[in-house]
């Protein structure tokens, strides 16, 4: 027998922000009622959609881009422990400091610490998705250090004390005349006589930001990619907010999912073309800051970063799902889901929305965490998202095998089926042979019979019933195509009830099926 | 050359005059068709559902059905069940731990196309006006269905053929990508969101001023069908099956009859 110290026997997953608190379809049906957010968010996704479509189609190697984003993602994924090694040697090496984290509450935990040990009580932040992903700011502040988001739109979530609804654009559910009211209940020392001009506006967040940023002594990041070769970190960012951040304060402390590893420096080329295109629909974001460790007499002397687990190792174990770590956070596949066009991003719960949180909060998390399970069921299976994907993450069939880890963690656990479990087991066995469903197809009258004079079936009891809630069913037919082509073809000796191997072929052509 | 036809269970039972249509449209061709009649449903809508395990032996039904040098291709009327037979077929099959029934399940995707792929591709149909007879004299609206167009990469190779149909009024829908919202059980599982989708693509297809929208797929068609019948709308769909089998003397008729497709009006 053999023992193996040290190895968790159940997945470690994520906790944090990452859960749905109710399930999709009701906070959907919420969200649908607000007409202002609809028309906010058919607005912005269709504005970046086309800008993103703009510039994507002037390359004429993009398809070669995203298969070359896509196979390095995957190499990366492959040997994932020895590159977080190498990295850790080199960032160790020129000064930095690596600390590692198994989930939210220990990375938290981390940065509080980190921050006590400086002496101060307030840290700047670059915007970043894994500090929302394990909720620092909310944990810093229990612990009475207040962080200040310097990412206008997430200052913006943040002065409202709202939750960003989208990865790159958090405030999209807001507009101009909303933000006003918010400077002005909000922000110290706003001008009362502030109007809802953009440029206003972001001269009034640039004003009380600049105070931050010239008094902060420490700052806090996330990063897009860590560069496994040299140790360094990389923030792709468009106000430069980030880069005041990160050369301004004493002490700088990233926290980073540890999929954001690229092997070497060459990587980043392929990267810095698909990121910016596919995000902001841009050729090229405005700033790029690159840092590696200490550079002595030259900004942050302090830096540290935590590696971030929070469920990335479960999910890489899940051999269906594990590319969803291929996502750089672009969210070119929420600006193009009709989904989450009209739900927008508070629907899905969890700080990843859209189609990629649709896999990604779920596989993270497990999928019977919270309501975290009706997440996968939030797609049409229309495919767009897996268009629009850099990385080419193929989100319609992890949609689809979580759907089926979904269906089978609850098998033999139910008292009484659902109606789905026991309609889906019905058809199984009417559609697994022509024979059976000639048999229930010979009930087609019936249908007619119900559909009445009007020809149309308008109200179906149960789950069906989400079906006629807007649309019809046209009456069925007399007759079912296959009973038609038996009767036609009797005489080439097929008829129903004959075995159902050999094909039956037609006499002759042009037979006399036709309209009236 | 013999085709085989997988009907779908949709149009088997549904539109049975989708079926005959793609019949006719072959056999005016010169081809012979069969139909294999052990053949029932692809099973998309258990794999898309979760129910992998029901799934099984509706896949293993239809490769059974299909596995057979008796025909030379297959064709379907649909580029959701084509997609489903080409790529989930062998993921079922893989799944399951079947590697005999998912080599068969290749060996039979590899065989089956769409309705304007066997067209285009095969039977290499440019003008349908001039090669099938296609006469359709109204003005139509056409919607690209998301598996034909993303699985498939069916191209334009639906809206060519409709446009090479004679006496045709083709309006371009606006946002014509756009999912109707259908998804299979997303339709009732997410109600309130698919019905979103479809008031946008009812809007837009109304906004054409067309008599109908058609489409290469019938359960798309339903959908949106069902969403303009609720609405009230006078526009309806059609498959584009029974455009192209659409002549001079044997019209497709574009209200009441063909729609709810009785045996009675198409003997």
């Amino acid at each position: 027998m053999t023992t193996f110290l040290g190895m968790p026997s159940l997945p470690a997953f994520g906790s944090g922000n990452l859960f749905a608190g109710e399930s999709f379809p009701t906070a959907a049906h919420r969200e649908l009622g607000n007409a202002q957010l609809r028309a906010n968010l058919g607005h912005a996704t269709h504005t970046i959609r086309d800008k993103r479509q703009a510039v994507v189609s002037e390359l004429p190697d993009w398809e070669q881009l995203r298969d070359a984003g896509s196979a390095i993602k995957q190499a990366v994924m492959s040997r994932l422990p020895e590159l977080l090694e190498e990295f850790e040697t080199n960032f160790t090496a020129r000064g930095g400091v690596i600390h590692w984290a198994r989930d939210a509450g220990e990375a938290n935990e981390i940065v509080a610490g980190l921050v006590r040990d400086t002496g101060e009580t307030e840290v700047v932040k670059i915007k970043s998705m894994a500090t929302q992903e394990i909720g620092l700011n909310e944990y810093l502040e229990e612990q009475g250090i207040g962080a200040f988001e310097t990412d206008l739109a997430e200052l913006i979530v943040q002065l409202d004390h709202d939750k960003p609804s989208h990865i790159l654009v958090p405030a999209i559910h807001k507009n101009r005349t909303e933000i006003r009211d918010i400077f002005l209940r909000e922000m110290p020392g706003a001008d009362p006589a502030l109007t809802d001009d953009p440029s206003v506006l972001a001269m009034a967040a640039r004003e009380h930001l600049r105070r931050k940023f010239l008094t902060a002594k420490v700052a806090v990041s996330g990063a897009n990619f860590a560069l496994a070769d040299s140790g360094t970190l990389a923030v792709v960012e468009s106000e430069g907010n980030g880069r005041m951040c990160l050369t301004l304060p004493e002490t700088l402390i990233t926290v980073m999912g540890i999929e954001k590893l690229l092997p070497t420096w060459q990587d980043l080329e392929v990267f810095m073309q698909l990121l910016p295109r596919s995000s902001t629909g841009e050729r090229m974001n405005p700033y790029t800051s690159l840092w590696t460790g200490v550079t002595e007499g030259d900004g942050p002397q302090n830096v540290h970063l935590v590696l971030l687990d929070n469920g990335r190792s479960a999910a890489l174990a899940d051999e269906m799902g594990r590319s969803a770590l291929h996502c750089i956070r672009c969210s070119a596949c929420m600006n193009v889901c009709p989904v989450y066009e009209r739900t927008g991003g508070h629907a899905y719960g969890s700080t990843y929305p859209g189609p990629i949180g649709a896999i990604l909060s779920p596989l993270l998390t497990g999928i019977q965490a919270e309501e975290n399970n009706s997440l996968p069921y939030a797609s049409s299976l229309c495919g767009a998202c897996y268009d629009a994907c850099p990385v080419k993450i193929n989100i319609p069939d992890i949609l689809v095998h979580l759907r089926s880890v979904d269906v089978d963690s609850k098998r033999g656990k139910k008292k009484v089926p659902s109606q789905m479990d026991v309609g889906m087991k019905a058809a199984s066995w009417a559609l697994s042979s022509g024979k059976r469903l000639g048999l229930v197809e010979k009930g087609l009258p019936l249908g007619r019979l119900a559909a009445g004079p009007d020809r149309k079936i308008t109200k179906l009891p149960g789950i069906a019933a989400g079906w006629t809630q807007s649309r019809d069913i046209p009456a069925p037919p007399a007759q079912s195509f296959r009973d038609w082509w038996a009767k036609e073809h009797r005489n080439a000796g097929d008829a129903p009830g004959t075995p159902e191997a050999g094909p039956s072929r037609t006499p002759s052509p042009d037979t006399k099926e036709t309209p009236q | 050359m013999r085709i085989a036809l997988f009907a779908t269970c949709i149009v088997d039972a549904m539109y049975p005059a989708t079926a005959k249509a793609t019949v006719r449209i072959l056999e005016r061709l010169g081809h012979e068709v069969v139909f294999p009649s052990g053949q029932a449903c692809c099973g998309q809508m258990h794999v898309n559902s979760g129910y992998l395990k029901e799934a099984v032996p509706v896949v293993a039904n239809h490769v059974a059905a299909f596995d057979t040098s008796d025909y030379d291709v297959a064709v379907a009327p649909s580029g959701s069940c084509v997609a489903s037979v080409k790529h989930q077929h062998p993921m079922v099959a893989r799944a399951c731990g079947d590697a005999a029934l998912e080599a068969r399940a290749t060996a039979v995707g590899t065989k089956t196309y769409e309705l304007s792929e066997l067209l285009v591709d095969v039977l290499g149909v440019t003008d349908a006006g001039a090669q099938l007879g296609s006469y359709f004299p109204h003005r139509v609206t056409y919607h690209p269905s998301c598996h034909g167009m993303r699985l498939l990469r069916l191209g334009d190779r639906q809206s060519r053929l409709l446009r090479t149909v004679q006496g045709i009024d083709l309006a371009e829908l606006p946002e014509q990508d756009q999912c109707c919202g259908f998804g299979g059980t997303f339709s009732v599982k997410n109600a309130d969101v698919s019905s979103a989708m479809l008031q946008d693509k009812a809007a837009n297809i109304e906004s054409t001023g067309a008599e109908l929208c058609t489409g290469g797929d019938a359960s798309c068609l339903m959908h949106i069908g069902g969403g303009l019948s609720r609405q009230g709308s006078s526009t309806t769909t059609l498959h584009l099956a029974e455009i192209l089998a659409s002549t001079l003397e044997e019209p497709a008729s574009v209200t009441g009859e063909v729609r709810v497709s009785t045996g009675k009006a198409l003997r």
